[in-house]
């Protein structure tokens, strides 16, 4: 049950994008076709949930230990960063396929918000480990959501032909602000 | 203190950094070095004009797999030629093609039969009643063809037709397979006499539909030579590979859909180009 709460709580209630406001670069930035959009959903996915079980075992087995926790910004993006291209190297040799598809987006987020927020919140929430990779793979499904519906959106009002002072841009600017106002009516929803 | 510190996050440093630097020794991916030389040569525009993701990806194509290296139509003739030095191939080169919108029709010259209202976009608006021109045949101006066009050469203009600025096209050939019309042609970048019409109906019906339509009265095609217009039942066509005098000819058109695009239009302004997002 708890685990349920966990993963409603940064899907809906807590979305990382329209309610925590971190990881606006790529949520505007890679949604203008669905195609792309999905891509960084995967690569969210996977950044998000691997970086979460990473950084866990380094605050609390590295850092904690050496009494040294109030380092954990510098050093979550320095191994944040390592991991993601270390599995960007690998997975170029075990699995070009899945390089293919995700590659281009790995190095996008590795020092993304999204990600460096969803370890600093499993260290402040004081999840244990299995708790931490929920927590960070809801997260990225948060991510994912906000995105895939942002950029359906935005198809649409592409050929919707707004306003000129409206085009572009501003009108992302606003859609987006919309959909945050819509994802608020969870709040209260789980504590 | 100060020492713990320093050690632990450059102790940290140094697992991730040997880390990689093991893992890019032992799982490096052998590439043909070919590939990256190739992609150097192409253009770089990236527009998928090849049938290929990109660039990248062609070269990665014709290295590996040996496809054919006429297929990048913006990098022209010396890119062609540079690709054929490269993978040691002879190439014919022809000449530069550039995309051409066939109707003159704007708002002014031809009037709507009703108020489309639903998406901009042609192949919708195409749908609905047979499109809201009068001209079954003619430009319905909602930009799909802009939209296609990777290098933004396509303007549509404030009376709402697709004007193509033979300068900035690529000659990808996005646009041509994306209007639901067919009115987009490719045509050798030196020839200045088009017919501006792709109306195939009779001539009283196209007069009601549009001032500047090819009403099918031949005239055209005893000013020119060697068949270098004929008629496709009430359209006159031109065949752009015999010669024509574009300014004989253009002058003479009662329908005055003949134009003779020598000076071509003028250059789309800085501001239409949008920014990327």
């Amino acid at each position: 049950m708890e685990y349920i709460l966990i993963i409603l709580g940064a899907v809906l209630v807590n979305n990382f994008v329209l309610t925590r406001f971190l990881g606006i670069c790529p949520f505007l930035g890679v949604s203008k076709k669905l195609p792309t959009a999905l891509g960084m959903c995967g690569a969210v996915v996977f950044v998000m949930t691997s970086a979460s079980a990473v950084t866990w075992v380094v605050q609390n087995l590295v850092l904690e230990k050496l009494g040294i926790g109030y380092l954990q910004t510098i050093a979550f993006i320095l191994v944040i960063a390592s991991f993601v291209q270390l599995v960007d190297i690998a997975m170029k040799k075990f699995s070009p396929k899945l390089h293919a598809a995700l590659g281009i987006f790995l190095p996008l987020i590795t020092t993304n918000c999204a990600v460096l927020g969803v370890s600093v919140l499993n260290i402040q929430l004081e999840y244990g480990f299995l708790k931490a990779v929920i927590f960070g793979f809801a997260a990225s499904l948060g991510f994912s959501l906000a995105l895939i519906i942002f950029t359906g959106l935005r198809e649409k009002i592409d050929r919707a032909n707004p306003p000129k002072a409206f085009q572009g841009v501003a009108i992302a600017l606003v859609t987006a602000g919309l959909l945050s106002l819509a994802f608020m009516g969870f709040a209260s929803l789980v504590k | 203190m100060i020492l713990y510190t320093t050690l632990a996050i450059g102790g940290i440093g140094l697992i991730c950094g040997s880390a990689l630097a093991l893992a890019a020794r032992f799982l490096a991916v052998h590439e043909d070095p070919r590939v990256e030389e190739l992609t150097a040569i192409l253009p770089g525009v990236n527009c998928g004009g090849c049938g290929y993701a990109g660039c990248g990806d062609y070269a990665k194509a014709v290295v590996l797999d040996g496809i054919e290296i006429t297929l990048c139509a913006p990098g022209g003739a010396e890119t062609l030629a540079n690709m054929a030095a490269f993978m040691g191939v002879e190439a014919e080169s022809g000449e530069k093609q550039v995309a051409i919108v066939l109707c003159g029709g704007d708002s002014d010259q031809a009037p709507r039969q009703f108020q489309y209202n639903g998406v901009a976009d042609c192949t919708a608006a195409h749908a609905v009643g047979g499109g809201d021109k009068k001209c079954r045949y003619g430009c319905l101006g909602y930009s799909s063809c802009a939209r296609a066009c990777p290098v933004g050469a396509i303007e549509i203009t404030e009376k709402n037709l697709a004007v193509v600025h033979p300068e900035l096209c690529i000659s990808c050939g996005k646009c041509v397979r994306t209007c639901p019309r067919h009115l987009i042609k490719m045509v050798p970048e030196s020839r200045h006499a088009h017919v501006m019409c792709s109306s195939k109906d009779k001539g009283p019906i196209v007069k009601k539909a549009c001032k500047v339509g090819c009403i099918g009265c031949r005239i055209c095609t005893k000013q020119v030579e060697d068949d270098a217009i004929t008629m496709d039942g009430f359209l006159a066509i031109v065949n752009y590979d015999k010669p024509i005098e574009s300014a004989t000819v253009a002058p003479k058109c009662p329908g005055k859909c003949i134009v003779d695009t020598d000076p071509p239009p003028a250059p789309v302004e800085e501001e239409k180009v949008e920014a990327e997002v």
